[in-house]
């Protein structure tokens, strides 16, 4: 009997809960703040639904392979061209939104998405080096710390296996360009890798924590997350590889097949106010590219040196391209080779 | 009188109406486990077997022009700088990775399973469900959850180094999670209950007046295991190494979480082409490549308990 009546409350609430209107956003794990969907609900009585991926390519095959049930993706930079290519979004036109006003005029004429008429900015950030200063104190504003990795620091470096970022730093630090199918400096990049990596302890996601527990000690990583390991653990700091770091943007995107397009829409542009922006911001530590969301942002944030970059380090900074299919292919045996 | 027969019946005609009938709805009665398994496992072998030999699409996915390059590449592929065809030996040292891990934990699932099995086994009746029960408890819970439990144990501000650092047996932490100790670990972990619960099968039913016999003709302990025990229990040994082996080949989330993912398995180097490696026929005749190798291993372990039988007899 008892049974019987949790299976009907069971029921019943899966009911209540297709009745209310929702909207599903597909995003990276831990990134997306439970205020700001707080926020969204109370405004629009619109429930929105998180689903985590872990990379860019993840994302891609999941929506490629259709059944998703998602309205929104969040893909970074470099790959917005591809999903459009790929036809798999809808030309949301974000240009003609209310709340456009007021994105950063440096984010509008974007190379992979001119005039904004496909994706609203979500977060920007860079991907460069943590190291934890308590075991090393030099210079930490180099890609050697993990291609070149100082005596104290070996046996203790985690890379996050994000390929296209790496193969970028690494290509970076050996010479060459992002993209580049120069085989002189890809078999730099090659001997470098395969030597390096002798040194590294893992390459996985999600290090926050063995960071702030001193698991690792160095690694590639990106800004807000560094960010979010100096608050645990005050000996983290992040560097900008003078060599060259990677710059990306990851941008709110509304899915051709989207169940509930009207939603999707009315998140983009609530996104775009600077308040909510700033939420965004708050939780995830990387800055997001609307103009006057400063002034909501936890103090903390206005100096720290993960989301200001030094002057002199400004011009290293490099968006990653896309890629042409048969540089990624190379790009791909490299890397089976440096995991074999 | 003589009687006729309403029915003119050949002898053995009704044993074969009623056969017929009983096939019949034998045939009717499994028909919606037939359609399930084409629906849900040829049919998505099929399309594997189609994609693996069509050319791979610029991002992800397929182009309908034939190709066998998916297939060449399993073993063969171009170097990546002067374009000469070589062995693929990312992909064979990956494989033997997989198969050396498989092999290592089926052993050390079998070192500690068998003990396990045996004190099980030889609790007095109403006790052994408890036991049984007690080695189930695992499947409770969510591997991942109990793969990162793992990591919370062996990590360098963990339980272990704690403890041990706190009885003065060590000064430093010591480096255990994201190395081969910690794969290992994590696997046997996952995998002992697979090992103990069919070697417990076959070691209750042994007959164990075998085994005073054994003694009572002087065999040694050793020798009464040697000679006695551990053929009568082979084939619970055999099952329950199939059925650690196979998964192990496939599995990558302990060796991904415990190992750090420096080091490729071979399911991720399957899930690598599926994703940023674009590169989907490569991606599925891997697969069936693994698929292929754990039918050999399926069909060897058949003959080798159909001989078992015979010679029983």
């Amino acid at each position: 009997m008892k049974r019987l009546f949790a299976a009907a409350s069971v029921l019943a609430m899966a009911a209540a809960a297709a009745s209310a209107e929702e909207l599903n956003l597909y995003n990276w794990g831990n990134y997306t703040n439970p205020e700001l969907l707080e926020k969204f609900e109370k405004e629009t009585g619109i429930k929105v639904i998180v689903t985590d991926f872990d990379s860019n390519d993840t994302a891609l095959a999941k929506v490629k392979a259709g059944g998703h049930g998602y309205d929104l993706v969040v893909p970074s930079a470099g790959y917005v061209p591809i999903w459009i290519k790929e036809g798999l979004l809808a030309e949301s036109r974000p240009d003609q939104m209310e709340n456009f006003k007021n994105m950063d005029p440096m984010w509008v004429n974007v190379d992979w998405d001119p005039g904004r008429h496909y994706t609203v900015p979500w977060q920007w950030g860079t991907t460069g080096v943590a190291v934890n200063t308590k075991y090393y104190d030099g210079d930490i504003d180099t890609s050697a710390i993990f291609l070149d990795p100082p005596e104290e620091l070996k046996g203790k470096i985690n890379v996050v296996p994000e390929m296209g970022d790496v193969m970028g730093l690494a290509i970076m630090y050996y010479g060459g360009q992002p993209c580049t199918s120069d085989k002189e400096i890809l078999k730099k990049v090659h001997a470098g890798l395969m030597e390096a990596k002798k040194s590294w302890l893992s390459m996985d996601y999600g290090n926050i924590e063995k960071f702030a527990k001193e698991d690792l000690w160095a690694g590639v990583n990106w800004n807000g997350s560094t960010f979010r390991m100096r608050l645990e653990n005050p000996a983290v700091h992040y560097g900008y590889p003078k060599e060259g770091y990677v710059v990306w943007m990851d941008s709110v995107a509304l899915l051709k097949d989207a169940k509930n397009p009207e939603a999707g829409k009315k998140f983009m542009n609530f996104i775009m106010e600077p308040e909510n922006a700033a939420l965004i911001s708050k939780f995830a530590r990387y800055a997001n590219g609307i103009k006057g969301s400063e002034e909501f942002m936890p103090e903390d944030m206005k100096t720290a040196r993960e989301i200001v970059i030094p002057e002199e380090l400004k011009s290293a900074g490099r968006f990653l391209p896309t890629c042409p299919p048969e540089v990624q292919k190379l790009y791909t045996r490299i890397w089976t080779d440096l995991q074999k | 009188m003589a009687q006729a027969p309403d029915t003119p019946l050949a002898p053995g005609a009704l044993e074969h109406e009623l056969e017929q009938a009983d096939s019949r709805s034998r045939w009717l009665l499994s028909l919606p486990a037939i359609v399930i398994i084409t629906l849900f496992a040829t049919a998505p072998l099929l399309v594997m077997v189609l994609y693996s030999f069509l050319t791979p699409g610029d991002y992800g996915n397929v182009i309908w022009k034939f190709s066998t390059e998916g297939w060449t590449n399993v073993l063969m592929q171009r170097d990546i700088f002067d374009d000469t065809l070589i062995w693929a030996d990312a992909h064979l040292s990956i494989f033997w990775r997989s198969v050396k891990l498989s092999l290592i934990t089926t052993l050390l699932t079998l070192i500690f399973g068998l003990p396990t099995a045996w004190f099980v086994a030889t609790r007095p009746k109403g006790q052994r469900e408890l036991w049984l029960f007690l080695v189930t408890v695992p499947f409770w819970t969510n591997l991942l959850v109990r793969t990162i439990a793992i990591q919370e144990l062996i990590r360098a501000e963990g339980v272990i180094n704690n403890v041990l650092i706190f009885l003065h047996i060590i000064d430093e932490p010591i480096q255990m999670m994201f190395t081969d100790f910690a794969i290992g670990f994590g696997m046997t972990y996952v995998y002992l209950p697979l090992m103990v619960l069919p070697v417990y099968a076959a070691v209750e039913k042994l007959d164990f007046r075998l085994v005073e016999a054994a003694h009572d003709l002087y065999a040694s302990r050793w020798t009464a295991f040697r000679r006695i025990i551990l053929p009568m229990i082979k084939p619970g040994i055999i099952a329950g190494s199939i059925l650690v082996f196979i998964p192990c080949l496939g599995a990558y989330v302990t060796p991904r979480v415990l190992g750090g993912g420096k080091n490729l398995m071979f399911g991720n180097l399957i899930e690598l082409q599926f994703g940023a490696g674009r590169n989907w026929p490569l991606g599925a005749a891997l697969s069936f490549t693994l698929m292929a190798i754990v039918m050999v291993a399926l069909v060897y372990y058949v003959r080798l308990t159909s001989r078992e039988e015979k010679t029983d007899v």
